[in-house]
Order: C-alpha cells, then sequence, then structure tokens
C-alpha cells in the first residue's frame, strides 16, 4: 500500500513531441484515480511513466517513500494489466499467474498456493489448466487480473482494461474491478477514455486534455463543477449544453433573446453559458424560446435535441412528462448555470 | 467462398450454371495437376525397369520388376571413381546439410532479429543494413570469391565449410524480424514487470511464442540446403562429403555416356533425392505455406 | 525497434555477434575480395597479378559473347517469370473458387517446390532425350529437329520449360494465399456492384493482388537469375559448348573452368549491383506491405 506522487513530471519524445506537460499530483494510499480524456491526451504515457515503460524527461516520480525515476518496472512493487491482456499465450493460466512469483525466486509451493487463492477470488479455479485462446473475453480479463492480484502490489495500474469486452460485461467487470479493489484497499490508477467508466469507479478523476490536466476533482465535483468547457463537454452523457451568452447589468442574456436570469458572475460581456441538460426545466412560461427538433427515448427519461437561438441544445426530462417537436420555451434552474470565459474555456 | 461465375446468360438454370463453371475450374486444376505430377511419376516407373529397356526407349508408362534391384543396387552399391560411396552415405550427407544448415540458420538468425528488434542500440540500424544488404544475394554471385575464402580457411571437404557459408544471408533474420514485429509490445512490457529480463523473456516468451514459425522456417531451410547444388559442387571433392543432389551431376555425366550406363539406378537415386524434401512439405504443409507466405510480410 | 526496448548492451551484441562474424567472412570479405580482383589481371600460371583498372570491366563490355549471354539472361528470365506467373495465377483462381478437393489440388500442385532444380532438369534430359523423348518427339511433329545440347534453340527452350516448370509451385501457393487473405465482405461487395466475374477479377481481385504480384515479380528475377543455375548444368550436360547460359554460368564457367579470376570477379560485381538494385526495390515493397496490411 502506498501513495503516489508525480512532482513536475514531464514527458517529450525523441522526435520533440511533449506527450505530457509539466504535471503534478498526488494519489492518496488505498486510492482509485482514474485518468480520463480523449485519445492521445497522454493519460496512457503517464500511466506508462508510473510504470516504467516510460522514461521520465523530467520531474520525480515516489512510490511510497521512494523516488522510482530509474528503478526497473519489476522493483517498483507495482502490477499492470493492459488493454489486451498481454496474457502469454502458450503458458496455462496457472503459469500466467504465477510467472511473476517465479521469475522473483518465490518457492513453488508458495506460488500455487496464492496462484489457487487468487484463482478463488476471480472464479478461476476451473481455468488454471486452460491456456488463453480456450477462454472467453471475460476470463482472460479476470486471469489479467489475477496475474496482478496475484503479487499482492503496492499499486495497482490499470490501461483501459474493459475497453476489449461487450457492454454488458464491461459493466460486470467494472463492478468486479472496484470491489476487487475495496476489498484489497490497494492503491489503483486506471486509465480510461470512458467517462461512464471514471464517473462509475473513480474516488477522484483526473481529467486530461493535450497533455494537460484540465481538473482533478471527485466524479460529482467534475460533474457539476466542471473547470473548463472541455471538462463540461467531455464528462456526461449527454454532455452539459454550452451556448454563448451575455452578462450585462449582472444579468446573463442568451444571445437574441432577452431570456434574462441573475448572473452568478459580477463580469460583463461575452460568455459562455453551460447547463446541465437536467437542469433545465420545459415550462409553457419559459422565456426561452427552444424548437424540439428530435425526441430520444432512453426509458428511464427522454431527451429532447434542438435549438435555442440557432445554438444546439439538449433538455431532459421525466419518462412521463409530455412533449413533442416543435416549438416550446424554457426555464434554466440559476443555481446550474455555469460560466465560462469563452476565450480560455475556463471557468469564471 | 461460394463464388458463383456469372459469365453464362442469366437466363439459363442456377443450379446447371453454377455446375458448368465448376467443371472448367476443375479441369483446369486437373490439367494443371498432371503438369505437375507426370514428369516424377514417370521416373518413378521408368526406375523399375532394367537399364537396357531405359536405353532403347527412354522413360517407361508402366512399372516394371526391377524397381526393388534398382533402389537396392542405388542405396547400397558403393560407386564413384574411388568406389567409395553409395546411396546411404550420400542420403546421410544430405540429411546433415539440411538439418545443419536449417538448424544453424534458425539459431543464428533468431537471436540476430531478436537483438534487432527488442533493444535499443546505437548502431541498430548500421546492423540491420549490414545484415539486410544480403537479402537476396545469393552465394552463386559471390560463387567464386567465398570458394577462395573457404579454400584459405582450408575449410573444403568438412561439413563447416558446406554449411556455414550458406547460412550467410540474411533471409532467416528478415522472417523471424518480420514475426517478432507482430508480436504485441505489451507482451515484453507485462514480461518487464513481472520481472523477466532480457534473456528470460527470450527463452521463456518468445522462443516459444515462436514454435509455429521455427517449425515452419525449419521445413523451408531445410528444403534449401537440402537442395543446394552448386557449393557442395565446388567444395566437396572427397567423395565421402557427396550429398546426394550433388550427386546428381555424376548421374546425369553417366546418363550421356554412349554405353549403356545403370540408368535405372540413376533414376532411382534422382528419387531418393526428391523424397525427403518432398514428404516434409506435403506432410507439414500448412506450416510450410505460412511460412512461405508470411516470410514476406 | 519496439516501443519499449531493454536496454542493455553486451546481452544484443552477443546476440548480433555470430551473424554479423559470418556474414563478414562468408559475404563481405568475399564480396569485397571480388571487387578488388575485377581490377586486376590474374596470371593464368598464378604467378601474380597485375593492376589493370577498368579493363576487365571494359573488355567485358566490349566481348561479343558476354553480350549474347546478356541478351539470353534477359529473356530467359522475362519468359520464366511471365509463364511461370501467369500459369499460377490461373491456377489458383480456379483453386480458390473450387469448394470441392481444394487442399488436394494445392498438395498436388505445390509440391514439386521440394524438387531441386539439377533433379528437375534430370527430368528434363529424360524428357528431351534426344532419341526417345517423349518432348522431343512432340516438337519433332511441328517439323522441328530438336536435340537437346546441340541446337542452341532446342537448348533454350528446354531450360524455359523445365524452370517454369519448377517455379509454378511457389508462386501458385503465394497467389493463392492472396486470394485467400482478400476479406469475404470485399468479394460480396464487388459482388453486387458488379455482376461480370471477368470484370471483378480486373477491377477489385487484381488490383488487391498487385502487391502479391510485385513482390513475385522479383523473386521471379532472382530465381530466373540464379537458382536455375542447377536446371541449366544439367540440360547442358556439363558440356558449355554452344549452349546457351545466363550470367551466373558464366560467372562460374570464367572461374573456374576458364580460371579468369579477373573477367570472373568483374562479372561478379557487375551482379552483385544488380541484385543491389532488386533489393532495394524489394525491400521497400515488403516495408510497404508491413505498414498497409
Amino acid at each position: 500500500m502506498a501513495q503516489v506522487s508525480l512532482e513536475g513530471i514531464r514527458k517529450v519524445y525523441p522526435n520533440g513531441f511533449q506527450a505530457v506537460q509539466t504535471t503534478s499530483f498526488t494519489i492518496q494510499d488505498g486510492e482509485f484515480v482514474v485518468l480520463v480524456g480523449p485519445s492521445g491526451c497522454g493519460k496512457s504515457t503517464l500511466l506508462r511513466m508510473i510504470a516504467g515503460l516510460e522514461e521520465i524527461t523530467e520531474g520525480t516520480l515516489k512510490i511510497g517513500d521512494r523516488v522510482v525515476n530509474d528503478v526497473d518496472p519489476a522493483d517498483r512493487d507495482i502490477a499492470m494489466v493492459f488493454q489486451n491482456y498481454a496474457l502469454y499465450p502458450h503458458m496455462t493460466v496457472r503459469k500466467n499467474i504465477g510467472y511473476g512469483l517465479k521469475n522473483r525466486g518465490n518457492p513453488a509451493s508458495e506460488i500455487a498456493a496464492k496462484v489457487e487463492d487468487a484463482a478463488k477470488m476471480l472464479n478461476l479455479t476451473e481455468y488454471l489448466d486452460r491456456k488463453p485462446a480456450q477462454l472467453s473475453g471475460g476470463q482472460r480479463q479476470r486471469v489479467a487480473m489475477g496475474r496482478a492480484v496475484v503479487r499482492d502490489p503496492a499499486l495497482f495500474l490499470f490501461d483501459e482494461p474493459l475497453s476489449n469486452l461487450d457492454a454488458k460485461l464491461r459493466n460486470q467487470m467494472r463492478i468486479e474491478i472496484k470491489a476487487l479493489q475495496r476489498r484489497l484497499g490497494t492503491t489503483a490508477v486506471y486509465v480510461t477514455h470512458d467517462q461512464v467508466e471514471a464517473m462509475t469507479m473513480a474516488d477522484r478523476i483526473i481529467v486530461l486534455n493535450a497533455g494537460r490536466i484540465e481538473q482533478i476533482g471527485t466524479p460529482s465535483e467534475i460533474y457539476h463543477n466542471p473547470a473548463s468547457t472541455f471538462v463540461a463537454s467531455f464528462m456526461g452523457a449527454p454532455p452539459m449544453n454550452l451556448i454563448r451568452a451575455q452578462v450585462e447589468q449582472g444579468e446573463v442574456r442568451i444571445n437574441g433573446y432577452d431570456g434574462l436570469m441573475p448572473a452568478p458572475a459580477s463580469q460583463n460581456g461575452p460568455v459562455t453559458l453551460g447547463i446541465r441538460p437536467e437542469d433545465v426545466v420545459l415550462d409553457d412560461h419559459g422565456n426561452i424560446p427552444f424548437r424540439v427538433d428530435i425526441l430520444e427515448e432512453l426509458g428511464a427519461h427522454r431527451l429532447l435535441h434542438g435549438v435555442v437561438g440557432e445554438q444546439p441544445f439538449s433538455v431532459m426530462i421525466g419518462k412521463d412528462d409530455a412533449a413533442s417537436t416543435g416549438t416550446a420555451t424554457l426555464n434554466l434552474k440559476p443555481e446550474a448555470l455555469r460560466l465560462f470565459d469563452p476565450e480560455t474555456g475556463r471557468k469564471l | 467462398m461460394a463464388e458463383t461465375t456469372l459469365e453464362t446468360p442469366v437466363e439459363t438454370h442456377r443450379p446447371r450454371r453454377i455446375k458448368w463453371g465448376a467443371i472448367g475450374d476443375h479441369t483446369v486444376l486437373i490439367l494443371g495437376a498432371l503438369l505437375m505430377m507426370i514428369p516424377p511419376l514417370l521416373a518413378l516407373t521408368t526406375a523399375s525397369h532394367d537399364a537396357v529397356t531405359i536405353h532403347r526407349e527412354g522413360l517407361q508408362l508402366t512399372l516394371g520388376d526391377n524397381l526393388g534391384k534398382n533402389f537396392h543396387a542405388a542405396m547400397f552399391e558403393k560407386g564413384g571413381f574411388t568406389q567409395t560411396v553409395d546411396g546411404t552415405l550420400m542420403l546421410m550427407n544430405s540429411f546433415i546439410l539440411g538439418i545443419g544448415f536449417a538448424v544453424g540458420k534458425i539459431i543464428i538468425s533468431m537471436m540476430a532479429a531478436y537483438a534487432i528488434v527488442y533493444f535499443r542500440l546505437r548502431f541498430a540500424t548500421l546492423a540491420f543494413w549490414v545484415i539486410f544488404t544480403t537479402l537476396l544475394l545469393p552465394l552463386e554471385v559471390r560463387i567464386l570469391p567465398s570458394y577462395e575464402a573457404i579454400q584459405k580457411l582450408g575449410l573444403t571437404n568438412t561439413y563447416t565449410g558446406l554449411i556455414v557459408p550458406l547460412i550467410a544471408s540474411a533471409t532467416g533474420t528478415f522472417f523471424f524480424r518480420q514475426f517478432f514485429m507482430s508480436v504485441p509490445e505489451e507482451l515484453a512490457e507485462a514480461a518487464r514487470i513481472d520481472g523477466a529480463g532480457p534473456w528470460k523473456f527470450f527463452v521463456d516468451i518468445l522462443v516459444p511464442l515462436s514454435r509455429t514459425m521455427i517449425a515452419a522456417i525449419f521445413i523451408i531451410m531445410f528444403v534449401f540446403g537440402w537442395n543446394q547444388y552448386l557449393w557442395p559442387t565446388l567444395i566437396t571433392t572427397d567423395e565421402s562429403f557427396f550429398t546426394l543432389v550433388r550427386g546428381i551431376k555424376q548421374i546425369v555425366l553417366s546418363y550421356t555416356d554412349s554405353q549403356i550406363p545403370e540408368h535405372g539406378q540413376a533414376l532411382a537415386l534422382a528419387i531418393v533425392a526428391m523424397i525427403p524434401p518432398v514428404a516434409i512439405v506435403v506432410f507439414f504443409q500448412n506450416w510450410f505455406v505460412k511460412g512461405l507466405t508470411e516470410s514476406d510480410k | 525497434m519496439k516501443r519499449a526496448g531493454f536496454d542493455t548492451i553486451w546481452l544484443p551484441v552477443a546476440l548480433l555477434m555470430p551473424q554479423l562474424l559470418i556474414i563478414a567472412i562468408f559475404f563481405y570479405w568475399p564480396a569485397g575480395w571480388a571487387l578488388q580482383s575485377s581490377f586486376y589481371l590474374q596470371d593464368p600460371f598464378g604467378f601474380g597479378s597485375t593492376f589493370v583498372g577498368g579493363e576487365n570491366y571494359t573488355s567485358l563490355l566490349g566481348n561479343d559473347q558476354y553480350k549474347r549471354v546478356a541478351v539470353f539472361t534477359i529473356l530467359y528470365s522475362v519468359l520464366v517469370t511471365f509463364f511461370s506467373l501467369a500459369i499460377a495465377l490461373l491456377l489458383a483462381i480456379k483453386a480458390d473458387k473450387v469448394i470441392r478437393g481444394a487442399k488436394t489440388y494445392r498438395t498436388l500442385l505445390m509440391w514439386v517446390y521440394a524438387i531441386a532444380p539439377p533433379v528437375a532438369g534430370f527430368l528434363g534430359i529424360l524428357f528431351f532425350d534426344q532419341s526417345t523423348g517423349p518432348l522431343t518427339k512432340f516438337f519433332q511433329m511441328f517439323g522441328w529437329d530438336f536435340k537437346l545440347g546441340v541446337d542452341y534453340n532446342a537448348t533454350a527452350t528446354a531450360m524455359v520449360i523445365v524452370a517454369v516448370w519448377k517455379q509454378i509451385p511457389v508462386n501458385f501457393i503465394f497467389f493463392l494465399s492472396g486470394l485467400q487473405s482478400i476479406p469475404r465482405s470485399v468479394r460480396e461487395a464487388a459482388m453486387i456492384d458488379n455482376r461480370s466475374a471477368t470484370g471483378r477479377f480486373w477491377q477489385v481481385t487484381f488490383p488487391l493482388l498487385a502487391p502479391t504480384a510485385f513482390f513475385l515479380l522479383i523473386i521471379n528475377i532472382t530465381y530466373a537469375l540464379f537458382d536455375t543455375f542447377g536446371v541449366i548444368d544439367a540440360l547442358m550436360k556439363g558440356e558449355p559448348g554452344n549452349n546457351p547460359m545466363t550470367l551466373v554460368y558464366k560467372v562460374y564457367l570464367d572461374g573456374f573452368r576458364g580460371n579468369d579470376l579477373g573477367g570472373s570477379s568483374a562479372q561478379s560485381v557487375i551482379l552483385m549491383v544488380l541484385v543491389l538494385i532488386l533489393t532495394v526495390f524489394q525491400f521497400r515493397l515488403m516495408e510497404r506491405r508491413i505498414h498497409y496490411t
């Protein structure tokens, strides 16, 4: 068990490409941290630097109290689960799980016992003598987990471990991984591009974009108080509505309409206004006209897609609420309004 | 795969249309198979006749009654100038050349390919080019200087001189390089996290992973080594080092003699020279085809 | 190079050493030596040599016999490449189409791969035998007095036929595997878009086979240039005389029978340059296939 701290970590590839800009954060002991962002945002590079598979250009990486910049991956006391699982195809499940222990020189009887334990924990006991090719995707995923668990590491690293599974299995494995990590209390860093995984699994989320940290926070903070328009549109499905607006005399006006609301910020001029679709209320007496183009039925609720003053806009309503395509009017919940700088995208 | 031919008019009945196309396909294939099969088969039937018949009438379509006798003579009767070499000895030499070449090539090229693919080496690119310049340049092109080199090293009439110079080309290395590049990167990374150093990774993971590839390239290299002709002809003047294919030269020369030579025996020996490589290619054809067609990717 | 390569130095060096040593001793040393001696004139009795500059090369290029051999080599390579590719492609297309017996056909069509070129040449001798050869009789039916080893054109014809026969299996295997690697969905899309089978072949299948065909083109040229040595040697029955031969055969003949070290070396160098050019082509092709397949 260990805390992990990154101090001024930076990664520049030999070809000059800067994959990760100077970054600092600390992961607490036992915490489940998810690195999330679009592809190419540097999240995998960050993870691989922690694993020791990628050299750190600049900065200090500590696992526990130890600086591990120059420590071999095998000696960092970590375990990693890869996207394609990276199981050794010619070894049985038993050998796959025990290979790391064998290389550490553990006695055979101890390895056997630990492998059995890990297999039991992951419901793999009956598959121990099969080869990876004879297993289903979900079982392979479990073997990869077993390989990580059996080493009892200080730190788990997950590199998009669920993206090769179908949707149903993914939901199930998501819960299993989280439960396992809770039970073992091992610190975990988890990389994904799937914001649902990030929201559901993380104690804390780190949102990355173009090699830079956009925001660090709990899922709730990230969802309700995005630090930038990038986070607002990347996290949450459906994403937050972002439309151009004006702040004049302490009031927000949406372009083209005099839909007036009190402005939380004391600033004048153009702003980007953000509001989650569920914080919008359809109201016959509302002051913002909304043209509904498409009605999306999602079961538990419905989504209305349309435009407000030429700008795309979505509204979420309950499953029993009446709605139809055509024109309607809206009210926005004032406490749910978020204002962003239209130039930088940062929160005001 | 079920591709129907639409060349014939649409109004004909569907089953009949497919049938005609298929008959055409099969006819072409059967003709092709006959083209490939007939020459060696005729050699076999002819080898079952006595020398006089063969000399007078040439190739024979039917089986005669001298098959066993001719093969026995070819394998166990000593021939050549010194009367010391028989078919069995030549067969053994062929196996030594085929297996020695294949095994040597696989070991050496696997190691080199591993070094090139999996290590950060400053001179890796240089080594790469030094090795891969030799890719298509066969021994035949530099035959005279290679012969001189072997002579200077005193390796004529040795198995080393016979086998090692043939290994000096990059085909195997290139093959393994391509295969190693196709192995997922994560496997090496997982092994590193599992505490496997470079040598352990090679022995524990990469070599077992390459088993099929090794089998495939073994077949190709065995056939290549077995079928070597020019190099053994030059390097082995001592008849006790003759391979079967090298011995073909003697057979050809004897065949053109004006007197009645032992045609049946000569044919029998040629057939013996064909059997092992043909057998290995036919029995392991899935591996062989895989190895051959993947070597260029 | 892999993303996360190992960093040690001594191991890769040790792993590369055997290959590099063998290549240095049995490839670069002889090649360099050939280059050097191509500028010298060797005393026929072995008493030293004199530097003659490019004379070996100029005398080669002015030599009618060498020119004849070069012309034959080109013609021979073109014919062997064309016919073995064409026949193999036809067979591969048919073998790819049939459902019944596909595996049997494949076996029957490919096993000749394993026959050594001189053995194939020896079979050729039987078929082209002056008095009893069935193919000799076949050509005589057309009034051609076919005499293997005596008549230049007859010998050349026999050499081409045997070399083509021997090379069909390799081309067949590659074409068949190329055809089978075309995704089923692409074929099905083509069947919906184009109802003519011939049209589909030329517009969809053939372009997708093009990389295989280019690769085979180079393989076949090198085969015709070098690997047919055994075929040629067998068919001329050890008597070069007036017989056609390829450039490689002449290197061997001048070097070992004619003891013309300088001339033979100069020929070697010319061939090496030729092959190097082919190698570069080949290499770019291979690299490209790695990236796009």
